[in-house]
């Protein structure tokens, strides 16, 4: 044996070798053509052992500052939220996380029942009907909700609002421009959607109307107002919507949405520097057999019980190829499952109080803010919102010095918006307590002098 | 494990339980109508399960045990590359310090972080043998889509508006076409050989001048070596289009053969199957990408360089394709992946795809009296067996499959390639002991026999599982995709 996870011994190649009737395993590469083979050892690290690897990457790990030692009063579409200790405990269960998409129901029924329960989260929060099993994340589900929407209307223009995150407005464009579409971005009025010019911009070409709920600046978009425009023109109705939020907001299935993505990454996801989060896509009945992604559907086996299986996989690249919905394959099941763990222990009131306690600590925070003198922008906030500094304050600096502070600083609007220089988002979760607002509004405060 | 279904969570609910535990609101409590209009107010709360801790752990226990993972048994699913997890890289990915950092936070503050990402990179170019890497894509078909969007703008920004077609063989994987149509593209098709090799012939025949590239997998979703790759690489190539190398099946070939030096212009690779991401039940993946030097100045923004000692988030890439994923990509899966490169090395890397297409080889030899093997040249990490001969005997490859159920087995991947009839495509790993194979061989070949001996328990198979046969016509007909309170109300 070479290797703790290569099982082969001398005496099992030996033999393996005279059944297939070659003398070497380099015999079975001889058809590789002599010119392009790769001669020599790769010049990759040598291989090291568990206990020196697991020190080396801690003492790499050791130079990020983080949520652990740092109180965090950064979002902008990443958030330290609670994190309950069952979620890890399940996801770590290796009957999960070592199966592959479910393609044979009969031994996947776990899977696919904890599929079958994530869509059924999911459709209750944004009360849309339908829900599919995940997507890469909130931003692409977002994307491929807008391509989706010129698909089935056959129209070619996105009107997309510069309330949306900047990531999610950059992979728009990248989405829908592949796809020869136009992605028109709508300004804002103070921290939300400006309407008149949403309503000046929709046309008969227009495929659907995006915005964000509560939006990237924190404020909670009309959405019944944006629902007549997005419709006036039989274009589609697109949210992408924090799911945190909906435990206390009307969900946008109620305003008439037609296509509603996000991420529950707010679910008992670690940040892990961006990524894997989890993205979720809910639609109507109507758009169902539209839709991206895997589907998880309940039926009966042949003795009548209970079941689930991959359903309407007639929509997908597997079984269409170049007439599939989507090129999507593999989904978030594992951070799907982490979510819903986080969702059902939270449950119908816990999700609720979570939410509340969001929006009390955040709306603290801002009134401590306006009491040190801050500009504090207006704004319908849920747990963020946006703070205007002095001119000559570079927030940059502001965040390298609340880091040996023991704080990590809210996002630095002006890095992506001209018109937000000197603005921080500020995003304040559950986690937090009034010491550590209290604290770091006071040290904001001496910055911004 | 007991046979039947399973309650819902939502059917184990009980009013007044809850199974969480928050910080205690230490400021006044803000009334949301005070802060926006009764319309945005949520008027009936969303149905979520009531279940205590204990409840919900059994819940979600009695579910993995419902579930078949590498960790339960051999899972030879073909094309996926199911090859055993290391519980090293878990461990690693949940280092406070890289799983609670922000990606958003100054650079100085995510040094850490960004050493893993710049150094996956470095490897990660050595393996495959190209010049740059982005790690940003979130998945397979992700990098696909990423790197035709490069090609096309490549040409584009040449002047070369009018290459609009992917050339994609028949036996591609369905994200190759579906990933080519979501680029804007068009799909052309070139057929297989009867060596299970794109057809040269047919090859010249489709390429031309408005030939955006060539999307291959090589080894092929067959299992079988490309021979004429260098062929295939100068017609692609000498009609102006670039060759896309589908890293699907990168395990048989690390360290025999790199995509950089048979000629491909750019390359995905799947984290999650070559580097141990792990599956998670679907995902989430990884797909990074890696391109020639002529590619790289159209890789998603940022990227992420060096700068003296530092590392760095470069966001000003002008010629760039845009942003394709929000961050950095799947950092958590690439933190898994880079543990299990750092823990091979280069000669482990070397003996993963010896084994991998040692037990590959093995198997096929010790099968191929008893299934028809379409391709007999040796194959790579992978082959192709056809249940032609069975099916006129009275069982088809879905029968066999289900057989394999009952004897603790996940089946192979089947009916695809669809150029292969009843085709069962099996891939083994290195990570597997010859006795495993063994034991995975002899019940195919007992199957073999029952069809003829004893044909009810093969057609009714699988009979050891939670659950029979799911009838999905009904699921696709009728469908069902979300669970009903009002169903329990109705029945209560």
């Amino acid at each position: 044996m070479s290797h703790r996870y290569l099982p082969l011994t001398e005496q099992d190649k030996k033999e393996m070798l005279e059944t297939i009737g070659v003398d070497s395993i380099e015999d079975l590469f001889s058809e590789i053509p002599e010119d392009i083979r790769f001669k020599g050892e790769l010049n990759i690290k040598p291989k090291k052992d568990e206990t020196s690897l697991l020190k080396e990457l801690g003492r790499i790990a050791r130079k990020n500052v983080t949520s652990e030692t740092h109180a965090s009063f950064l979002g902008a579409g990443v958030y330290d939220h609670f994190v309950p200790t069952v979620v890890d405990h399940v996801i770590s269960r290796s009957e999960f996380y070592t199966a592959y998409t479910p393609y044979q129901p009969e031994i996947s029924q776990g899977e696919l029942q904890a599929i079958f329960e994530f869509q059924t989260l999911i459709s209750e929060l944004t009360g849309m009907p339908v829900a599919n099993s995940s997507m890469y994340d909130g931003p692409t589900a977002f994307a491929e909700a807008g391509t989706m929407a010129a698909g089935v209307s056959r129209k070619k223009k996105l009107l997309v609002s510069k309330g949306v995150n900047i990531q999610s407005r950059q992979i728009i464009r990248t989405y829908g421009e592949a796809q020869g579409l136009e992605i028109v971005e709508i300004d804002l009025d103070g921290t939300v959607t400006d309407l008149e010019k949403l309503d000046a911009a929709s046309d008969e070409d227009t495929a659907a109307v995006m915005v964000q709920y509560p939006n990237f600046f924190g404020s909670i978009e009309d959405l019944e107002a944006i629902e007549k425009i997005a419709h006036k023109n039989k274009g589609l109705f697109v949210i992408n919507s924090n799911p945190l939020a909906l435990g206390i907001l009307t969900p946008p299935g109620e305003f008439g949405a037609d296509i509603v993505t996000g991420d529950t990454q707010v679910f008992g996801i670690p940040a892990q520097f961006g990524g894997p989060h989890c993205g979720y896509f809910a639609a109507t009945k109507k758009l169902m057999r539209k839709m991206p992604g895997r589907l998880v559907g309940q039926t009966t086996d042949d003795d009548g019980n209970r079941g689930f299986v991959l359903t309407l996989q007639a929509r997908e690249q597997h079984i269409r190829r170049e007439k599939a919905t989507s090129n999507i394959c593999s989904n978030q099941a594992l951070n799907a499952l982490g979510s819903s763990v986080a969702m059902s222990a939270l449950g119908k009131y816990g999700l609720v109080e979570m939410a509340e306690n969001n929006l009390s600590l955040a709306h603290y925070a801002k009134d401590q803010f306006s009491s040190k003198g801050f500009d504090v922008l207006d704004g319908t906030t849920f747990n963020e919102f946006v703070v205007k500094f002095n001119d000559n304050v570079n927030l940059h600096d502001v965040n390298e010095t609340l880091a040996d502070d023991g704080f990590i600083g809210g996002y630095d609007l002006g890095k992506v918006d001209d018109n937000f220089k000197n603005h921080m988002l500020v995003a304040v979760t559950e986690l937090r307590t009034k010491d550590e607002i209290d604290t770091f509004v006071e040290r904001l405060g001496e910055l911004n002098a | 494990m007991l046979k039947g279904s399973s309650p819902l969570i939502f059917e184990r609910s009980t009013a007044g339980r809850f199974a969480y535990s928050l910080p205690t609101l230490e400021v006044e409590k803000k009334e949301l109508s005070s802060v926006v209009d009764d319309k945005f107010i949520r008027k009936t709360k969303a149905e979520l399960p009531e279940i205590a801790e204990l409840d919900l752990m059994r819940h979600y226990t009695e579910l993995s045990n419902r579930n078949h993972g590498v960790d339960t048994g051999f899972y030879p699913l073909g094309s996926c590359t199911m090859k055993y997890n290391p519980k090293i890289n878990e461990r690693v990915a949940r280092i406070p310090g890289f799983a609670m950092s922000h990606p958003l936070q100054n650079d100085s503050q995510i040094q850490g972080s960004l050493e893993i990402v710049y150094d996956m990179q470095e490897h990660l170019k050595e393996i495959t043998g190209m010049d740059e890497i982005s790690l940003q894509p979130a998945a397979g078909a992700q990098g696909e889509w990423t790197a035709l969007l490069m090609i096309k703008a490549f040409h584009d920004s040449n002047g070369d508006t009018e290459r609009t077609e992917v050339i994609v063989p028949d036996s591609a994987h369905g994200t190759n076409p579906a990933s080519a149509v979501v680029a804007g593209l068009d799909v052309v098709t070139v057929r297989s050989n009867d060596k299970g090799q794109v057809d040269i012939d047919h090859l010249k025949e489709v390429v031309g001048d408005k030939t955006c590239a060539i999307m291959l997998t090589n080894p092929n979703t067959l299992g079988i070596f490309e021979e004429e790759i260098i062929e295939i690489r100068d017609i692609v190539h000498g009609a102006g289009g670039k060759l896309y190398y589908d890293g699907a099946n990168l395990n048989a070939i690390m360290s025999k053969v790199r995509p950089g030096d048979m000629g491909f212009d750019a390359v995905h690779l799947n984290l999650h199957k070559t580097f141990t991401g792990p599956h998670g039940g679907g995902g989430p993946g990884s797909g990074p990408i890696g391109v020639k030097s002529d590619l790289a100045p159209f890789l998603p923004s940022p990227l992420i360089v060096k700068d003296g000692d530092n590392y760095k988030v470069e966001h000003d890439v002008p010629q760039s394709v845009g942003r394709v994923k929000a961050h950095f990509g799947n950092f958590g899966i690439f933190l898994r992946a880079y543990t299990y490169i750092r823990t091979m090395g280069p000669d482990g890397l070397k003996a993963v795809s010896d084994y991998a297409v040692l037990n590959a080889n093995y198997m096929m030899r010790r099968l191929e009296g008893t299934y028809h093997v379409p391709y007999p040249q040796h194959c790579k990490h992978e082959f192709v067996l056809s249940a032609s001969a069975q099916k006129k005997r009275g069982a088809r490859t879905l029968d066999i499959a289900k057989r394999l159920l009952d004897f603790g087995y996940h089946p192979p991947t089947v009916y695809f390639p669809t150029n292969v009839e009843e085709c069962m495509m099996i891939e083994p790993t290195e990570t597997e002991a010859k006795e495993t194979l063994d034991g995975f061989i002899d019940t195919l070949i007992q199957i073999d026999k029952e069809i003829d001996e004893n044909l009810d328990v093969v057609l009714e198979a699988p009979h050891t599982t939670v659950i029979g046969r799911l009838d999905e016509t009904q699921a696709a007909r009728n469908p069902v995709l979300r669970f009903s309170l009002e169903d329990i109300k109705e029945e209560k």
